[in-house]
């Protein structure tokens, strides 16, 4: 089955959205989405190091096919996700101190993320080509802010709101989040 | 190992049910949450994901407890990676010889655990410090609280959205099954609501407590 990269993109971003229809990633979803200004450079930050990783990853990939090598797919994969977050903390440190300071402890954090782990393992378990990987990291990193910036949007209007007092807090944001993914129900069959 | 053999029964007891109770890692911590919403659409795939976890967990702790002593510091992060990522290896191994159909139903998310919160939080914050027996029993009550967890959000949702439980009719063949639970909505409202349960009961002890403290 081939899939056009318009296809492969609208379907990470839209129809199967990392958070809201497979669960992917959501500590930080529910745990950096309280300001909308922490919640944009986070889904930044993130979407960079899903390229970073799907690039290397398909080439690791290629490597460890080639040598049979398999089983070690999941220990290589988490290394060079760990390599790439720490890489993207050096460059930002160096050349952009301000984001840096800004995006603070969530930054080592993205290692743990488990969106950036599945972006490498589905494109290898789909098979994607290289073009196909690329714009699957960037498809599923633009659905992965496009929630965390809904989620924070909303949440800083609830702050405003009066709700029960035991409702506060996280199980009010996974009723939010469930309300928001049944609303990106409605984008399901977009993808093809 | 001195401190491990002093420990005494009631001492281990609490050891292991601060994980199952106090601390409970989903309800209470909520930690886990990928794994939790992703595989909880039935009680049997709940289950499975616990057990995948309560083994990864309790190696992994049983590991980095025996070598705590010579880890090095600076890369005591990264060696938990790998030795995390030994153990989900061989269970997604296992779990691929012994049954395609589970192997399917749970997807990536066996490679997932991975990183999951809980096992590296353990890791770092208990089984580093503590000798192999306490570590272990620790994380075994954080895997069965994480177990049990799973199984409620499975069960809940397996008996409203299919009207089963175990894949065993309910209702009868007139339920109508109420299809958003299985699916990823419904795996948002059903934790919602049992952490609504978990602070409501949290909040009647404290009432009880401010009370009893008003009266005194």
């Amino acid at each position: 089955m081939h899939e056009s990269a318009a296809q492969i993109f609208i379907n990470a971003f839209l129809a199967n959205n990392f958070v809201l229809a497979m669960f992917l990633g959501l500590c930080p979803f529910i745990g950096v989405s309280g300001k909308l200004e922490t919640a944009a450079p986070m889904g930044a930050a993130t979407t960079f190091v899903m390229l970073v990783a799907s690039l290397c990853a398909y080439g690791l990939n290629l490597l460890l096919t080639s040598f049979n090598l398999e089983f070690l797919r999941l220990i290589a994969y988490i290394v060079i996700i760990a390599s790439a977050v720490q890489l993207v903390e050096m460059v930002l440190k160096k050349y952009s101190p301000g984001l840096f300071r800004a995006l603070g402890i969530y930054l080592p954090l993205i290692t743990t993320n488990c969106a950036v782990l599945g972006v490498a393992l589905f494109q290898t378990a789909r098979e994607y080509d290289f073009v196909q990987s690329v714009t699957f990291a960037v498809g599923a990193g633009a659905g992965f802010t496009l929630a965390l910036v809904l989620m924070a949007s909303v949440r800083e209007r609830l702050q405003l709101s009066d709700v029960p007092s035991v409702a506060q807090g996280t199980a009010l944001s996974l009723m939010l989040a469930g309300i928001l993914s049944l609303a990106f129900m409605g984008f399901a069959g977009l993808g093809g | 190992m001195s401190t491990a053999t002093n420990l005494s029964s009631t001492d281990r007891w609490d050891e292991f049910m601060e994980g199952v109770w106090r601390q409970n890692p989903l309800f209470v911590m909520v930690l886990g949450l990928c794994p939790a919403l992703a595989v909880t659409v039935s009680a049997v795939n709940a289950l499975s994901m616990g057990l995948a976890t309560t083994f990864v967990l309790t190696c992994s702790c049983l590991l980095v407890s025996l070598l705590r002593k010579m880890i090095p510091k600076e890369v005591r992060i990264a060696t938990y990676i790998v030795i995390i990522a030994t153990f989900v290896t061989v269970v997604d191994y296992v779990i691929q010889a012994v049954s395609l159909a589970l192997y399917d139903a749970l997807g990536a998310f066996i490679q997932l655990i991975v990183v999951n919160c809980i096992i590296l939080g353990r890791a770092e914050a208990h089984a580093s410090k503590n000798p192999p027996l306490p570590a272990m029993l620790n994380a075994l009550g954080m895997s069965a609280g994480f177990t049990l967890g799973l199984f409620a959000l499975g069960a809940v949702r397996e008996i409203l959205g299919a009207g089963t439980l175990f894949g065993i009719s309910l209702f009868g063949p007139h339920f109508q099954p109420w299809v958003v639970m299985v699916l990823p909505p419904g795996g948002f409202f059903v934790l919602g609501l049992w952490l609504l349960v978990f602070a409501a009961i949290a909040r009647r002890k404290q009432d009880k407590l401010a009370e009893a403290a008003g009266h005194a």
